[in-house]
């Protein structure tokens, strides 16, 4: 009942008639449970300050876009910065600094427009120069950055007159504009063709007043925003709340108008609150458990199918994320995608199956250890447990090994034979395959190889028709599905409370936490 | 004698110095013996080889450990303890804010938990093994005892959920001193809650022990009344472990609280150090660490001065 297929958000504890009685009912039937309705998009009103609670942040935050790595360094960047392209609350793309774009049928040359009459907010005009030297800041030879593999596709970029930006890539890629969008790639002042990775200087909808890494974040609205319709607030305030009961606490006494990474043991509780609603979106996030397909038993995939078939995806959504998430299809394409495959066969827990495929492999039983540490996923070692003591009745022994959390990605994912994994997921189908699954990618983590597989990535990559990248795409997934080295037995929602004093337009962005990054432009005080 | 204090003060200064040298040692080869490194930890599960190299080459990390310690070190006696790495800000200006909040906050539950604990220690001496005695010593173990995030949530559930308190201790570098100490007012009373029952039982404790004495016999033949006694005669001779469980608090004040601050969101130096080790930016950490044990060198070197000049017979030496 926390979501449905067809919309990526659901507000709990309103019902039609309430919302169309006016917004000062929100929230007075909470714990009715099952909607009706949807709240009717009020008039956005400008005005307030936001105060929100982040679940993140560190000391060792920067102003370097090829650090950035959790929602709170996201979700302010996205405060201050404009992005070529944004992928907007419903999942499609729209331009942002760049006004429109155009491929050549080849999918190879793209030719973007930037919008006319941009500032940063220090006053100095958006040029072409700007762009190249914010994408050029991943690239080459001494990038750091983490988007690095994602840019590396780009083989050329060039400026024709004053504001027609052109990328030559490498190969074919219908889903380039989407790369565009990622939160790495904010567009910065550049300098002698550098951007300046200690600056603040963007031009999004608000200006940074203070930054304090690890605690605060001040911002106040930009008055010479190009966007008429967005940045409600006049000013943003974000604070880093760790510990997960002192952000809810903080919620409930007001310190706060809106908290991220609600606590999933106690949301129940946090409902009852009055004044308070809990807003959840299922989109592209997901957990898996990656198998290193080159060594055994993993080699075989009877012995996959066999663990597969092993797992009780319900109970791992009921009893790990609390009902609120959806259950995956070995694959990492979720229900609210362009090309989501739904008719693939769903696998769901079968001792039978799994035995079945087990004596495929010549096996009776199976001895496997699986490497888990929260710091993979929250609640990743008991997903493990539960995982084992339902295997064990098709004959499958898994260990559980518990790792420490302290350096868990770079000594235990792609390293340990078996082990959890947390993925923020991608926008596009395409960008998601080759990230993890593509042949060679740096983050393969079953480390798999499928000649179809890889044969249709790059025909679909570069197919600009519908139909047929639909059907290629299907086909991928049923691949994943039924041969790939991962299980991915749950799509995890982004859950967020606020105060009802919050609104936000009908459909939230799901394709990271906090409306897609984007509550600070899109919400707005009732 | 007063020039025998000041030998005594400037040989612990030496050997204090001699201490904090070991320990940025220790904790340098600690942080190496970590797995990972800076460029690791940063780029998390989106690092790749050539990323993280490029990351190393730019920190310097690709040199040997000898190397990148000696480099440290020779910064440091020049007073420059360099840039964090991880987001190269100066050291000097990440660490003034928070030594200050730290310190604040430290000082701020000392003010209220001294006094408390000396005052508590003295009344159950006084009335000891009567019903007030006993009720003290249940109180004070029992908020020691709790882990400090219970006592927090359990002040917050009671004092913050009412409005009385605000449950998050946000500092703004323009608070006045009241708005300061009302906004970390349950931070204090917790950290308070857990160091009173320490100092408040030694109190009680060292007094108790020198009733027994012939001088306090004699005192109450002459007919002096309890409370001169132990006020007069008593608690002058028990200073000494009392000075010495106080600075044994205080230091725990200002290294020790990661909790509290954690739970009440008080930017203080206890969750610098735990990102920083978590990420591994070593020049941070021994910033840190060194100040922690600078804490611990100067108090306890304060609580040896004193004891001493409260001990006539260590100060009039024959």
């Amino acid at each position: 009942m926390k979501n449905t297929s067809d919309e990526n958000t659901i507000i709990h504890g309103v019902s039609r008639r309430e919302v169309l009685q006016g917004a000062t009912a929100f929230g007075a039937l909470a714990m009715t449970g099952l909607l009706s309705g949807r709240p009717a998009a009020a008039q956005p009103k400008q005005g307030g300050v936001l105060r929100i609670g982040m679940g993140h942040g560190a000391t060792t935050d920067s102003y370097d876009p090829a650090t950035w790595d959790q929602a709170f360094v996201q979700v302010f960047a996205t405060a201050r910065h404009g992005y070529l392209t944004e992928v907007a609350a419903d999942g499609s793309l729209v331009g942002e600094v760049a006004e429109s774009w155009e491929a050549s049928p080849d999918a190879k040359v793209w030719r973007f427009k930037l919008r006319d009459g941009l500032t940063f907010h220090s006053g100095k005009p958006v040029t072409t120069d700007d762009v190249i030297a914010s994408i050029n800041h991943h690239r080459g030879e001494d990038s750091k950055s983490g988007a690095k593999p994602i840019v590396q596709e780009i083989v050329e970029m060039k400026a024709e007159g004053d504001d027609i930006l052109v990328f030559t890539l490498a190969g074919g890629n219908a889903d380039f504009p989407f790369v565009l969008s990622d939160y790495h790639l904010p567009i910065m002042p550049s300098a002698d063709g550098k951007i300046d990775p200690t600056s603040a200087d963007g031009c999004g909808g608000y200006v940074v007043e203070s930054y304090e890494p690890g605690v605060r974040a001040q911002l106040k609205r930009n008055p010479n925003f190009w966007k008429t319709d967005r940045a409600h607030f006049d000013g943003i305030e974000m604070l880093s709340i760790l510990d997960a009961a002192a952000r809810q606490n903080a919620l409930v006494t007001g310190e706060v108008d809106v908290i991220d990474r609600v606590d999933l043991n106690t949301v129940h509780l946090l409902k009852r609150a009055p004044g308070i609603e809990i807003l959840d979106t299922t989109g592209t996030q997901h957990f898996t458990f990656a198998m290193d397909t080159r060594v055994g038993p993993f080699d075989d995939n009877n012995v996959r199918m066999a663990l597969k078939y092993a797992i009780d995806r319900e109970e791992l959504v009921e009893k790990i994320l609390n009902g609120y998430g959806a259950v995956g299809n070995d694959h990492p394409i979720g229900q609210s995608q362009r090309y989501h495959a739904d008719d693939l066969e769903q696998h769901s827990y079968d001792p039978d199956k799994a035995k079945y495929y087990l004596k495929q492999a010549g096996l009776d039983n199976l001895d496997v250890t699986l490497s888990a540490a929260d710091a993979a996923f929250a609640g990743a070692v008991d997903a493990a447990v539960l995982y084992s003591e339902k295997a064990a009745a098709a004959g499958i022994n898994i260990q559980v090994a518990r790792e420490a959390n302290d350096g868990y990605w770079s000594n235990v994912w792609m390293k340990k034979p078996w082990s959890a994994v947390y993925w923020g997921g991608r926008p596009t189908e395409d960008w998601m395959f080759t990230t993890a699954y593509a042949s060679g990618a740096a983050w393969n983590d079953s480390f798999w190889e499928n000649d179809r597989f890889n044969e249709l990535l790059l025909a679909a990559r570069a197919e600009l028709d519908e139909n047929k990248r639909r059907d290629m795409y299907v086909e991928m997934q049923g691949i994943v599905s039924n041969d790939g080295g991962v299980v991915v037995p749950m799509f995890a929602s982004y859950v967020m409370a606020h105060s009802d004093k919050v609104m936000h337009p009908e459909v939230v962005g799901a394709n990271w936490t906090m409306d897609g990054f984007r509550a600070v432009e899109r919400w707005w005080f009732a | 004698m007063v020039n025998s204090i000041w030998l005594m003060i400037a040989q612990r200064l030496g050997l204090g110095l001699v201490t904090l040298f070991v320990i940025s040692l220790l904790i340098f080869g600690a942080v190496e013996l970590l797995p990972g490194d800076i460029a690791q930890e940063m780029l998390g599960q989106s690092a790749t080889p050539e990323t993280v190299a490029a990351f190393r080459r730019e920190l310097g990390l690709d040199l040997p450990a000898h190397e990148r310690y000696l480099n440290w070190l020779g910064g440091v006696v020049q007073g420059d303890f360099g840039n964090s790495l991880a987001n190269g800000r100066p050291i000097t200006d990440l660490i003034a804010g928070r030594l200050g909040n730290t310190l604040f906050l430290a000082l701020y539950a000392a003010a209220i938990a001294v006094p408390l604990a000396l005052v508590l220690g003295i009344l159950a001496a006084l009335y000891r093994n009567s019903w007030f005695d006993r009720a003290i010593n249940v109180f004070t173990l029992s908020s020691i005892s709790f882990p400090e995030f219970f006592v927090a949530y359990i002040l917050i559930f009671y004092l913050a959920q009412s409005g009385l308190f605000p449950s998050i201790a946000k500092i703004t570098p323009d608070a006045t001193l009241g708005e300061k100490l009302y906004r970390t007012f349950l931070p204090a009373l917790t950290l308070t809650l857990v160091v009173t029952a320490h100092m408040m039982r030694m109190t009680r404790a060292a007094i108790i022990n020198l009733l027994a004495s012939p001088y306090i016999e004699m005192a109450r033949l002459k007919g002096m009344s309890p409370g001169r006694i132990i006020v007069k005669h008593a608690l002058p001779n028990a200073l000494a472990p009392i000075i010495n469980v106080v600075a044994l608090n205080l230091a725990y004040l200002i290294t020790g609280v990661v909790v509290v601050e954690v739970v009440f969101v008080y930017p203080g130096l206890g969750q610098l150090m735990v990102d920083s080790v978590s990420k591994r930016d070593i020049t941070v950490v021994q910033a840190a660490s060194l100040i922690f044990a600078c804490a611990y060198v100067l108090l306890n070197l304060t609580a040896d001065v004193l004891s001493t000049l409260s001990n006539p017979r260590l100060v009039h030496k024959r």
